[in-house]
C-alpha cells in the first residue's frame, strides 16, 4: 500500500472518513493495483454492476455486507441480470430457494442505489455512456460494446470489483482507460467474403466466434468488411469475442469509432499477427458452434445478449400464422422495457400465439429455469451457444434466427450452412 | 532434484497440492463447477478433472467476468484449486483470492511464472508455492 499514489480523497476513504463500505471497497481495489499494472486510481462517471447475479451463498454475503456497512454508489450504475426473473420465475423450474436468495442478492444491489435495469444490454437502454467516458463496467459483452463500439473506457472489470468502483468512483488508472492501450494487435482481413455473407445477421457471431478463440485478450482489427452492421450484429459479434476468448475491444476500419483508418486502429503501429478469415474458415467457426449431429430438439432459445426491440420486431413476422411443435420450447430473453414496447407494439401477443415466451431480468446461463428434460437447444446466440454445454449440460445448435424459428415449427433441427459454400 | 522457479506472488500465499496444468485458459463460469470442483468446460483439455486439491497452472482465465464470483463460491464450498500458477497477470483470479480474504480470512496464492518455466509443467508433478512466491517442484 506504500507504493501507491493516493489522493487526498482516496486517503480519506482508506482512513474509514467515507464510511466502512467505501473503506472496504477502496481496500480491495488498492490490492489489485499492481496486477493491473499501476499504482493509481482514475475518476469513473459510470459503472454497470454484473455482481448483481446470484451464484451461490458467497455473493449474497458479499452484497449483503456491502449494503451492512452503508454502501452507497456514487457514480450513475446500472444492473446486469440478476438470478431470477421477479415476477416470472415460478412458471419455470427454478427453485424456490434459488428465487428467495437470488431475489434477495437483487435487493441487495438497488439498496445500494443502482439503477434496476436487469439487462446484460445496458448499452441498448438510456443508461449508455459516451464516447471517451471512464466507466467501470462488469458483463464481458457489455465491456466489449461500451469500448469497441460506443468508444467508451473501460477495463474488464469482474464480478465483485466493479461495484467496489462504484461505491467509490475510483477504478485502476490502467488497460483500456488510457489511450496508448487501446491500439489494434490483431490484423483480421476478410478474403473473398460475399456480400450476402456480410450482410446476414449469422456471419457475426460466426466470425466473433472465430476471432476470439485465436486473438484471446489481444485487440483484433477487422479490414475489408465492405458493409456497415448494424447495432445488434456488432453486439453479436462482441459477446461472440468475449465469450470464445477474453477480447475487451475490438476495431472495425471504417465504422467503430476509433478506427477511421487501419493507421489509427492500430495507432500506427505493426500489427503482431494477421488472420486471414476465408469462408472455409468460417464455415468450420460455424461447425465448432455445434457440439451434436441429432435432430431432436427441446428448446429454441434467443436473446445472449438480451433481444433488443429490433430483434424482436426481425422475429415477429416469422413467427406470424405459425405454432411451434408441441415438443419444442420457444423462449426468447429480455429485459422488462424491451417486453413493455413489444407489447404496446403487438409483438409480444405473436411471440405468444406462436407459443412462445419471454423471460425477463435474467436468462437460461444465469438461472437454473430449464427443466432437465431439456437436453438439446437450438439458438443463434454464439454466446449461449458457448456457454450452454457446460453450464446447462445440453447439446446445442447454432443456426440462423430463420432456421431456429423453421426448426421450432418442424420440431427438429434443420440447418441450413449454404451461406459458407 | 528439486526444481525451483521464482514467480512474482499476485497473491502471497502457500500450498503444496499435484499440478494440474494446461496452456489453455479457463473461464470459471461455465467452466468450473463450485459445488463439486468439477471442470466443466467441455471445450477445455482438462475437462472432467477436479481442481480441488490440485494446483491449477494456466495462462490465465477467459471470457466472462462472473468467474470471479464463481471462484469466490468455490472456496466457500472448499473445493477450489489449493493455488493458482499463471502466466498473465489475472486480475479475476487475483480479485477472488483477495475477496475471499476480505470475507472469510482465506487466501489462495496466486503465483506470476514467466512462459518459458511454464512451459515445463506437467499435471501430476508434485509442487508447492512459497510464501516468498517460489514454486518448487518435487
Amino acid at each position: 500500500m506504500n507504493d501507491l499514489v493516493l489522493t487526498e480523497y482516496d486517503q480519506s476513504i482508506l482512513a474509514g472518513e467515507q464510511g466502512h463500505a467505501a473503506k472496504m471497497a477502496l481496500s480491495i481495489l488498492a490490492k489489485m493495483l499492481p496486477v493491473f499494472g499501476t499504482d493509481r486510481f482514475l475518476d469513473i462517471s459510470g459503472a454497470h454492476i454484473d455482481s448483481s447475479l446470484f451464484q451461490g451463498d458467497a455473493t449474497l454475503e458479499y452484497a449483503e455486507k456491502l449494503v451492512s456497512l452503508g454502501a452507497n454508489v456514487s457514480v450513475p450504475t446500472t444492473l446486469n441480470v440478476g438470478g431470477v426473473d421477479i415476477h416470472g420465475w415460478k412458471d419455470w423450474s427454478v427453485p424456490a430457494e434459488w428465487a428467495e436468495k437470488s431475489h434477495r442478492q437483487m435487493q441487495a444491489y438497488q439498496k445500494m442505489g443502482c439503477v434496476p435495469t436487469w439487462t446484460c444490454a445496458p448499452y441498448q437502454t438510456s443508461h449508455k455512456p459516451t464516447f471517451g467516458q471512464q466507466i467501470a463496467w462488469g458483463e464481458s459483452n457489455a465491456i466489449i460494446f461500451a469500448n469497441s463500439v460506443i468508444g467508451a473506457r473501460t477495463e474488464r472489470y469482474p464480478d465483485l470489483l466493479d461495484i467496489c468502483a462504484a461505491i467509490t468512483g475510483r477504478a485502476p488508472a490502467a488497460g483500456l482507460h488510457l489511450t496508448e492501450h487501446r491500439a489494434g494487435q490483431i490484423l483480421v482481413e476478410l478474403i473473398d467474403i460475399p456480400h450476402a455473407v456480410q450482410e446476414s445477421d449469422t456471419f457475426y457471431p460466426v466470425l466473433g466466434h472465430y476471432i476470439g478463440s485465436i486473438s484471446q485478450a489481444r485487440i483484433p482489427v477487422i479490414e475489408n468488411l465492405e458493409y456497415t452492421p448494424n447495432e445488434d450484429q456488432l453486439k453479436a459479434l462482441g459477446a461472440a469475442m468475449a465469450s470464445s476468448g477474453a477480447v475487451a475491444l475490438f476495431h472495425l476500419i471504417g465504422c467503430t469509432p476509433e478506427a477511421p483508418t487501419r493507421a489509427a486502429a492500430f495507432q500506427h503501429r505493426e500489427p503482431e499477427k494477421t488472420l486471414k478469415v476465408t469462408r472455409d474458415v468460417l464455415r468450420t467457426a460455424f461447425t465448432a458452434l455445434t457440439t451434436t449431429t441429432s435432430t431432436t430438439l427441446d428448446l429454441v432459445v434467443l436473446g445472449s445478449p438480451h433481444f433488443s426491440f429490433d430483434e424482436i420486431k426481425q422475429l415477429a413476422p416469422l413467427l406470424q400464422g405459425k405454432s411451434r411443435h408441441p415438443d419444442v420450447q420457444f423462449l426468447v430473453t429480455t429485459n422488462r422495457i424491451v417486453r413493455e414496447l413489444a407489447k404496446s407494439a403487438g409483438y409480444l401477443s405473436m411471440i405468444e400465439d406462436f407459443g412462445g415466451r419471454i423471460t425477463v431480468d435474467t436468462c437460461i446461463l444465469t438461472s437454473p429455469m430449464l427443466p432437465t428434460s431439456v437436453k438439446t437447444i437450438m439458438t443463434n446466440s454464439a454466446k449461449y451457444a458457448y456457454y450452454a454445454p457446460g453450464l446447462l449440460e445440453t447439446a446445442v445448435v447454432f443456426g440462423s434466427l430463420e432456421d431456429c424459428v423453421y426448426s421450432a415449427v418442424e420440431g427438429r433441427v434443420i440447418q441450413n450452412d449454404s451461406l459458407w459454400r | 532434484m528439486d526444481t525451483q522457479i521464482k514467480g512474482t506472488p499476485l497473491v502471497p500465499g502457500e500450498a503444496t497440492a499435484p499440478l494440474l496444468v494446461s496452456q489453455e485458459p479457463l473461464s470459471f463460469w461455465g467452466g468450473y463447477n463450485p459445488v463439486s470442483g468439477e471442470i466443466i468446460d467441455r471445450r477445455h483439455p482438462l475437462s472432467g478433472q477436479f481442481g480441488t486439491s490440485h494446483i491449477l497452472a494456466i495462462p490465465g482465465t477467459r471470457g466472462s467476468s462472473t468467474t470471479t464470483a464463481v471462484l469466490l463460491e468455490a472456496i466457500r464450498n472448499g473445493v477450489a484449486p489449493a493455488g493458482f500458477v499463471v502466466t498473465d497477470q489475472d486480475t479475476f483470479l487475483t480479485l477472488a483470492s483477495v475477496v475471499a480474504d476480505e470475507m472469510y480470512g482465506y487466501v489462495i496464492p496466486v503465483l506470476h511464472i514467466t512462459q518459458d518455466w511454464f512451459n515445463n509443467l506437467k499435471s501430476g508433478q508434485k509442487a508447492r508455492i512459497t510464501a516468498e512466491g517460489v514454486l518448487i517442484i518435487s
